[in-house]
């Protein structure tokens, strides 16, 4: 299937919108990313004739509801490649299957006197459960450094692993601000070799790029539902089957038992064992229908689209006087954060409003990747979706140049 | 592209942002309070020097957006020389103003203050922006309210 970006947009109602009189230029999909129609109306054909809760019910709308709960982990399952579908357990978002991976394999399964290896490039949600982690069990906590292009410095993670006390390497498959792509099946080498687990947060790279959890020799793998076109309050964890056996629960509650007696209790298989509780229903199956749509035009495709993107807006906004990018890494994603000289980043995302661009200003969630570069005030950052054209990106270029007049 | 950001950008707000006022440390402070904004990463320091109950100098260091820097130059300019008191009253009504874009309370007493901020009424119709602009003022309430140590975290 050839891709056509016209037909793309088409089916996303929201891209019609005007913002003030300006057609809407959304270049905010890192943060979170509109909805085709094919998902929306998924989600209401799910309300209207076949809902129900799941695993509960031996009736006909609670049999139809739990069969396309359970397509929706086998369509994820065949997304990662998993090997099978219980090696998928349906969370909130990523944030909440890393929390549940600090947990249950941090606290169930590694002992104090290991380390956990972070990067400096990490969004909050995959430092944060971390701290946490260490405060509570005393477990350590490296960063590996980035070098001055917002590359992953390699040598540092080798040094850091060097002693054999990393237990787990908790690293992002692409940067939500530099775009950098990390060397996701070296890092799984060189974890395993220094005996570690290894964790991708997959939340910016899932949505671009094929991900092939057995080729990448994934331990645990993340990724949230709203960024890829689908609704918000679902995410996945992906983990390998023995590593789920072998840690325990996370929330304790319905579904996730085997067994109940006021004495005590037993645990349901994975992935049952961390799915406490009534999940996402309708959200699951707005990801599956998510799942279908990029599967359907293709994940190379998106890929080819993006790259397309990458080189013109690397052309464009160095062609802007007084534009710094963060980051210049080999691989990299359609997420461009930057700062102008003479505009704050606060300032400049409220022109660009202004002109119809959506763009994020801030600090997107990585405040130390922030610091690193001395950049704590924020950057802009705009990110890219498969409806993203090169005429949104020459019109990011051109108000850009504006804005920099304005507050000259 | 941008001519109508002129009413929120106005030449006064962009001067103050670009040079901000008082924009140093003073010596012989007797209170402070830090400021932040999380979600921008807005920060400044705020100083006083109060005599009795009057305030008598202000000087503030910090980074933040063009709003957020004239906001606090423009703060530290209409305090100075007023009466505790006066400087809460002031600091309601701003609040007020930055959020509504009108100032009811505003009669005739501090009436030439408010005039002065006016410049500032336009962030009201920018939701995202009234905490740029009310910062300052927070800080000061922080440090007026805080004596020596006072945080608006
Ligand atoms: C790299 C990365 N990790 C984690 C997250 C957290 O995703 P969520 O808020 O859906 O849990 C995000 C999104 O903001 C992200 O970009």
């Amino acid at each position: 299937m050839s891709f056509d970006v016209r037909a793309i947009r088409a089916d996303f109602p929201v891209l019609a919108t005007t913002v003030r009189g300006k057609p809407l230029a959304f270049l905010d999909s890192g943060a979170s990313a509109q909805k085709p129609r094919q998902v929306i109306s998924a989600m209401t054909r799910c309300m209207e004739s076949a809902y129900a809760n799941v695993h509960r019910g031996a009736y006909y709308l609670s049999e139809t509801a739990t069969e396309a709960f359970e397509a929706s982990r086998r369509a994820v399952q065949v997304f990662l490649n998993a090997a099978m579908p219980e090696e998928i357990v349906f969370t909130a978002n990523s944030t909440m299957a890393i929390n549940l991976v600090a947990h249950c394999y941090g606290r169930g399964v590694m002992k104090p006197g290991q380390a956990v290896l972070a990067t400096e490039m990490e969004h909050h949600a995959n430092i944060v459960p971390w701290q946490m982690l260490r405060d509570a069990t005393g477990i350590e906590l490296r960063f590996a450094r980035v070098t001055d292009a917002g590359e992953l410095d390699m040598e540092d993670v080798a040094a850091k692993l060097a002693d054999g006390k990393v237990g787990l390497v908790a690293v992002t498959h692409m940067s939500n601000v530099l775009g950098t792509v990390t060397p996701a099946e070296r890092i799984a080498q060189m974890a395993h070799a220094a005996g570690a687990k290894v964790l991708f947060d997959g939340s910016q790279a899932a949505v671009h790029r094929r991900v092939d959890v057995q080729a990448l020799d994934a331990d645990f793998y993340v990724f949230t539902g709203h960024k890829l076109y689908g609704p918000t309050g679902i995410g996945v964890l992906y983990a390998k089957h023995a590593l789920l056996e072998r840690m325990p629960p996370f929330l304790g509650g319905g579904d996730m038992i085997s067994s109940v007696s006021l004495a005590g209790s037993t645990w349901a298989p994975p992935p049952a064992k961390f799915e406490a509780g009534t999940p996402a229903i309708v959200e699951a199956i707005g990801l599956h229908a998510a799942i279908d749509y990029v599967t359907a035009i293709g994940m190379p495709a998106i890929e080819a689209h993006e790259r397309a993107l990458v080189e013109h807006a690397m052309r464009k906004l160095s062609e802007v006087e007084g534009l710094t990018l963060l980051g210049q890494a080999q691989d990299r994603g359609g997420v461009f954060a930057f700062a102008l000289d003479n505009a704050h980043a606060h300032d400049l995302s409220t022109l660009l409003d202004r002109a119809g661009i959506a763009v994020r200003a801030g600090r997107h969630c990585a405040e130390p990747l922030h610091a690193r570069f001395g950049l704590e005030g924020g950057t802009c950052r705009a990110s890219f979706g498969l409806y993203t054209t090169p005429a949104e990106i020459d019109f990011l270029a051109a108000a850009l140049v504006k804005a920099r007049e304005f507050f000259a | 592209m941008f001519d109508d950001l002129r009413d929120l950008y106005q030449e006064l707000i962009l001067d103050h942002g670009r040079k901000p006022r008082n924009f140093r440390r003073l010596e012989d402070a007797t209170n402070h309070a830090r400021g932040d904004n999380p979600m921008c990463g807005d920060r400044m320091e705020l100083q006083l020097k109060l005599s009795g109950d009057v305030v008598e100098d202000l000087g503030f260091q910090g980074r933040g957006c063009a709003i957020s820097m004239a906001s606090a130059s423009l703060m530290t300019e209409t305090v100075k020389g007023k009466t505790t008191a006066q400087a809460h009253a002031l600091s309601d009504r701003f609040r007020a103003l930055a959020m509504t874009g009108a100032c009811p309370e505003c009669g005739a007493d501090l009436a030439d203050e408010m005039e002065r901020l006016q410049p500032l009424a336009g962030v009201h119709e920018f939701p995202s922006r009234v905490k740029c602009a009310t910062l300052a003022w927070h800080t000061l309430n922080a440090a007026l309210d805080g004596g020596k140590e006072a945080s608006s975290e």
